[in-house]
């Protein structure tokens, strides 16, 4: 008798062909100059139930450069599977081209180059024809926002994330999850979702003080769709009040609360549920190890750690979906149930090249109607940069670079602390640096520069629990981000060891000068999580560094050795 | 009728008696409280259930729930705080099931302990690390 699992396998074999079908032949049809919408949207209706998934947008409303990570360490049993594959080794993996489109879309290899050739990446108006071209096919598609939409930009700071509700309610999503989103403080996030003209979903949403279910935030909805009743479970991100300032929404507690998940998994099946999504902001790994301890959900789609990945992750009977950050692409998933169980799938992760899908006209004058009132100055040119600017990685990304020289200088420290978050496009060479390129790597609700002493073994301590936070070999104690980067000293790290003994040879550039344990330094940094950080707005900050520099040029940052990897 | 615990505690006392642990004279370690609880008797890996958060959102008020059905007496361990001892959950025969929550306060990353006295004189543990950090830089 064929198993379930063998089902899903040939599911994997036939997704595997499939994709090979989607991505392998993008290298023939650009050499062939045919790169076409109609090739990028090609998909066989499968199944009955269709689910479209688009996580992590960081309110890019416009079409962007974002390279992919080049350094993406995978530590414990995670060491050397996807998502911590790049570059070389991952088109090795999934069989692309280099110089290909979905080299450029997927690898971090040749990005300058590449970006030229195949244009930007990503804008809701073209997600917008992608998500309408699905519903064509089939018309009661599920579209499930996966979280940290409301956060990202100059215009969503500004309206304090109305930009992006308006913008998306146009794109008529069922569910959605959170992270970011309480960083616009519970008052407010509580305003939105009472409006909300879908489900705000969170099982690991709990009432701080009473240890119980938040009431405005539900567990799970519940669909119709293709004659399945499918349920569609929220988990929003689990460490919002450490990753993040909690005093922003005191009244929150989250976690990972697998046994809860546990729970409602066992309910919506109880009440009749054929087919069980989970729609995460967990982060890769985490959602990796939640599928192998919670039983009975068939897909996750996962969120938070901005991983692009273009087949699914089988972990037991549960598929793993990773549809990347910013706009850049959007997933298709089309299930096969029958008779009350998932018996196979057909998954396509779809690159938004914005000079190939065509803007949804509707949604192109939203977007422009949102950003009228800022539009002088999100255009303003502040400078230009010869070097490629880029966000992600473990351990530095040369906008964090130029970000930390910006502290140094403006704010006259001996080092410089910037967070180690994974949002933020990116600009080739050449590219001018306006204010909005400034806002979309810096802006945030508790962005004040701080400047203040700190003593060299209290610096180790903050590097320790970053790196522990990253390397714990057990997903469920890792958060998600990458390490925090560091301007004007340098230092080696033993990802394998312990927390406490990971960092050494901390030593400031400048000088040569070991860091003593015992000495004072003054630090300059951002994105606090305590209360009544005070300070100039780090955007603030980085604008007048480059204005004065006019044209940014950064050397490679060698500053950080690592080992263990 | 669906009460949330909210209710359920406004409506009645638990039904679990709670020894909040004196701190002593002089600190025992928790191998030394394990030892005195069961007497050196082999803890079974199963029995007990004990949930705490992987990462604490705040070190000084860290949620536990412990739940062993049959159990007479749950003790409850930090056992990297000066004072390891936090509370031994005693269960009377009338009480309606044998599940204690609390809140606890936390020195630092550690594990968590908890040591079920079962019906039958048997003793289960269970352990869960929870972790506190300065956190701060998710993305």
């Amino acid at each position: 008798m064929i198993s379930r699992r063998d089902f899903l396998q040939v599911s994997m074999a036939a997704s595997a062909l499939y994709g090979a079908g989607g991505f392998g032949n993008w290298a023939r049809l650009a050499a062939q100059q045919a790169l076409t919408q109609d090739q990028l949207l090609q998909f066989d209706t499968f199944g009955n139930v269709s689910l479209i998934h688009v996580t992590d947008i960081h309110a890019q409303l416009k079409p962007i450069w974002f390279r992919e990570p080049s350094v993406n360490i995978g530590v414990g049993g995670n060491k050397g599977a996807v998502p911590h594959v790049t570059g070389a080794d991952f088109r090795k993996l999934y069989g692309i081209d280099d110089g290909s489109p979905s080299a450029y879309a997927l690898t971090c290899t040749d990005f300058a180059s590449l970006a030229r050739e195949y244009g930007k990446v990503g804008g809701l108006d073209r997600v917008a024809t992608v998500i309408n071209a699905i519903r064509a096919d089939r018309p009661d598609a599920i579209l499930l926002d996966g979280g940290d939409t409301w956060h990202g930009s100059m215009t969503c700071h500004k309206t304090a994330g109305q930009d992006m509700v308006n913008v998306m309610n146009a794109l008529k999503p069922d569910a959605m999850t959170f992270h970011w989103e309480f960083t616009l403080g519970s008052a407010r996030v509580q305003e939105i979702v009472q409006g909300l003209p879908f489900a705000a979903l969170g099982q690991n949403i709990f009432d701080a003080e009473w240890d119980e279910p938040a009431e405005l935030f539900k567990p799970y909805r519940f669909f119709e769709r293709g004659g399945v009743k499918v349920a569609v479970i929220g988990q929003a991100f689990p460490y919002m009040p450490i990753a993040n300032p909690g005093w922003m929404f005191p009244e929150y507690s989250f976690g990972i609360r697998d046994e809860h998940m546990q729970k409602m998994v066992d309910e919506v099946r109880g009440q009749g549920a054929e087919l069980v999504v989970c729609l995460s902001h967990n982060g890769f790994d985490v959602d990796k190890k939640m599928a192998g301890i919670v039983t009975g959900i068939d897909v996750i789609l996962s969120g938070h750690t901005h991983d692009a990945l273009p087949e699914p992750v089988l972990v037991g009977e549960t598929i793993i979906v990773a549809s990347g950050s910013n706009g850049k692409f959007v997933s298709r998933v089309d299930l096969d149930v029958r008779d009350g169980r998932m018996m196979g799938f057909r998954h396509k992760l779809i690159p938004v090249f914005s000079d190939v899908i065509a803007p949804d006209p509707q949604v192109a004058t939203l977007i422009d109607e949102q950003r009228a009132p800022y539009k002088a100055e999100l255009e303003q040119v502040i400078g230009t940069t010869d070097d490629l600017l880029y966000r992600r990685g473990n351990f530095n990304g040369s906008w964090d670079d130029l970000i930390c020289d910006a502290l140094l200088s403006e704010r006259d420290a001996d080092i410089a602390m910037s967070p180690g978050v994974r949002w933020g496009p990116s600009l080739i060479p050449g590219d001018p640096i306006t204010r909005e390129d400034i806002w979309n790597v810096t802006s945030m609700s508790y962005g004040k520069a701080y400047r203040s002493e700190m003593t060299g073994e209290f610096i180790k301590v903050i590097l320790e629990d970053v790196a522990d936070n990253i390397f714990n070999p057990d997903p469920y104690y890792q958060q998600g981000g990458d390490m925090v980067r560091i301007g004007g000293m340098g230092y080696r790290i033993d990802i394998r060891k312990p927390q406490g003994s990971r960092i050494s040879d901390m030593t400031l550039l400048g000088t040569g000068e070991r860091i003593d344990p015992a000495k004072s330094y003054v630090v300059a940094g951002w994105a606090s999580v305590n209360e009544g950080t005070e300070g100039p707005q780090i955007w603030d900050v980085v604008e007048r560094h480059i204005a004065r520099l006019g044209i940014v040029k950064l050397p490679e940052n060698t500053s950080v050795t690592v080992t263990g990897a | 009728m669906h009460l949330t615990r909210r209710e359920t505690l406004a409506m009645s006392g638990a039904a679990a008696l709670l020894a909040l642990l004196p701190k002593g004279a002089f600190a025992k370690t928790s191998d030394e409280w394990i030892a005195e609880f069961t007497g050196g008797a082999d803890l079974a890996d199963s029995g007990l259930d004990l949930t705490a958060p992987e990462i604490a959102e705040n070190g000084n008020t860290v949620p536990i729930e412990v739940s062993a059905p049959g159990a007479t007496e749950i003790l409850v361990l930090a056992t990297g705080n000066p004072t390891p001892g936090v509370a031994t959950f005693s269960f009377g025969p009338l009480a309606g099931s044998q599940y204690a929550s609390t809140r606890i306060r936390l020195a630092g990353t550690q594990d968590v302990v908890a040591i079920a006295k079962l019906a039958d004189g048997s003793f289960a543990r269970a352990s869960r690390t929870v972790k506190v950090t300065i956190g701060g830089c998710g993305g």
